[in-house]
């Protein structure tokens, strides 16, 4: 089976978040990045079905150089090959953008399964993955926590809300995205770190994959949360602001 | 154009609470732009549910009725709303931010060659649309480009269900042409994993603890805080992703819903997928080392520091004031 895994590069979880001069989004210069979540979780899939069947897994990412060592970890876990759609504007494109500069690098591949993550940590759209199965022409299913290959196609278990599932059958070609959880994640080996030096990452500019479109949404500001609540911070040492909360929960709130 | 038409969803019988808040968005962005606002509810036989929707202040309510709607497919809705909207030419689709929602709705905008502006938290003037990024810790306002149908879905909890009633609107259907041959999925019945032990939907205190808690061996800590205020231990998802604790522990859009009198969050940065599960707490208290994790845009009362010695301090607190 032919697995393309889509990945994405994204701030990690306890940077610290500034916004830039433009107000439209953050400083990006001394940003410390990570493999989006959900994404290392379809990874694993891939890797695990791989195992099971055979046949190759490749991953593909959209963004500046820096994506590249995001790339890396991907393959050092065992992805066989990857590419590297390498756009400097990532932020200009909208959902649909990002997503005709994938399906234009992933369908001249032919794969029988294309993964992607439910939704990434930055942005948080949740719709790659779907956009890109109607851009493709393909089945698809969302939120998907296993996926198991039958005769016929596949059989996957979606996560419905509040504790609920469902199992959905689908014929290949498919698209899923893919909810963190379902998977063990691995880690990468130093075997693998070293055969990952050596493995094929091709890379593509979105000019060659020619499906620049005009954004039909755009990100105009950012800005800090406002709060729903005045929240009363306790400071002190960890035994004052301890001491301050019993008092403030027996006294103030009388829940205790 | 035809204004603005919220679609709303039907669950287990009943329209969905969620299309009501949807419902709400939509005259938000009616009285906004001078819109009628109209509802339009895809399935099969949903002629008793329209009722509900009729008396909402809605210009129009239209049925799309058709058999393959019955049981949920991407395909079938997609294709449903699709033809809908390529007859009704609105200005605006509003949904619920549903799980069935972000399932199909942003393959749909992409049939238009547009993009769902999705998990909308607010509406404002132009219009713009306000939604969460960096899981919470920032907010983004999306303007759609202009000359074609925007697409939106609102996030639960974020508009507040209108009480308000108004005559009955007519109740009209529309009959999609869908081929048994063009529905690609075959869905089950939904089933639950297991038989729920914990209900932590009636709990009066809860001791809830997220990725901050670092390793497995570190839970014990927060189990002595709950064992002292006497409150049910829960989690947020990455603590079940780990299998730290089991997933019926979990607080969130996929876990439970709780609302106890006091929800205390350990290491729990806030993300909205955690808040729609406990936001509905009576007060709410946050233990984190970053002033800017977004669980203190929701606290009533937060302690910015290192829980490892936050936690046992209050544990020792709590068991003082209760001696």
């Amino acid at each position: 089976m032919k697995i393309i895994v889509a990945i994405k590069q994204v701030p990690e979880r306890d940077a610290q978040v500034h916004i830039d001069s433009t107000g439209k989004w953050i400083e990006e210069g001394d940003m410390q990045w990570a493999l989006n979540e959900s994404d290392a979780y379809a990874l694993e899939e891939a890797l695990q079905l791989k195992e099971k069947h055979g046949g190759e897994v490749v991953v593909v990412s959209a963004g500046p150089e820096r994506v590249g060592s995001t790339i890396r970890e991907a393959l050092a876990k065992g992805a066989d090959r990857a590419i590297h759609i390498d756009c400097d504007d990532l932020g200009h494109l909208d959902a649909l953008g990002v997503a005709r500069l994938l399906s234009a690098a992933i369908a001249p591949e032919s794969p029988d399964l294309t993964l992607t993550g439910l939704q990434s940590d930055d942005l948080g759209y949740g719709q790659t993955g779907v956009v890109l199965a109607e851009l493709l022409g393909l089945p698809h299913a969302s939120l998907i926590l296993h996926v198991e290959k039958t005769e016929a196609g596949l059989t996957v278990k979606r996560e419905l809300e509040e504790g609920w599932f469902q199992t959905i059958e689908l014929p290949l070609p498919a698209v899923l995205t893919i909810q963190s959880g379902g998977n063990k994640l691995r880690y990468a080996t130093l075997m693998g770190i070293k055969k990952a030096k050596t493995k094929e990452i091709r890379r593509v500019t979105s000019q060659e994959l020619g499906s620049a479109a005009a954004p039909v949404v755009f990100l105009d500001r950012v800005f800090a949360p406002q709060k729903q609540k005045s929240t009363q911070i306790l400071g002190g040492t960890p035994k004052e602001a301890a001491a301050a909360l019993v008092e403030k929960l027996k006294f103030e709130a009388r829940i205790l | 154009m035809s204004g603005i038409w919220v679609v709303a969803e039907e669950r287990n019988g009943r329209i969905a609470r969620m299309s009501f808040e949807a419902l709400a968005a939509g005259h938000v962005l009616g009285e906004e732009l001078g819109l009628p606002v109209n509802a339009v509810l895809p399935g099969s036989q949903t002629g008793a549910l329209t009722a509900a929707i009729a008396t909402k202040k809605v210009a129009r309510v239209v049925r799309i009725e058709n058999a393959s709607l019955a049981t949920y497919t991407s395909d079938a809705f997609t294709l449903a709303l699709e033809q809908f909207i390529r007859a009704e030419h609105p200005d605006y689709v509003v949904f619920p931010h549903t799980y069935q929602v972000r399932d199909y709705a942003p393959a749909l905008a992409a049939r238009f060659g547009q993009v769902l502006i999705g998990d909308v938290t607010g509406i404002g003037a132009g219009p713009v649309f306000v939604r969460q990024l960096m899981q919470g810790r920032l907010s983004g306002e999306y303007r759609p480009a202009g000359g074609g149908i925007c697409f939106v879905s609102v996030q639960s909890g974020a508009f507040r269900t209108e009480q308000t009633e108004s005559v009955p609107a007519t109740v009209e259907v529309f009959t999609p042409k869908i081929e048994a041959a063009q529905i690609r999925t075959k869905p089950s019945q939904p089933f639950r994993s297991s038989a729920q032990t914990v209900d932590l939907g009636s709990a009066q205190f809860i001791v809830s603890v997220g990725r901050g808690i670092k390793e497995a061996e570190n839970l014990p800590i927060v189990q002595e805080l709950a064992a002292a205020l006497g409150a049910e231990l829960a989690a947020s998802r990455p603590i079940c992703d780990s299998g730290w604790l089991p997933i019926e522990r979990q607080v969130g859009s996929s876990g439970q819903t709780v609302s106890p009198k006091l929800y205390l969050a350990v290491g729990i940065s806030g993300a909205i997928q955690h808040l729609v599960g406990m936001k509905g707490s009576h007060c709410v208290v946050a233990i984190n080392k970053d002033p800017d994790a977004p669980i203190f845009e929701i606290a009533d009362f937060g302690i910015v520091g290192d829980l490892f010695e936050v936690v046992p301090a209050l544990t020792e607190a709590v068991k003082a004031a209760k001696r």
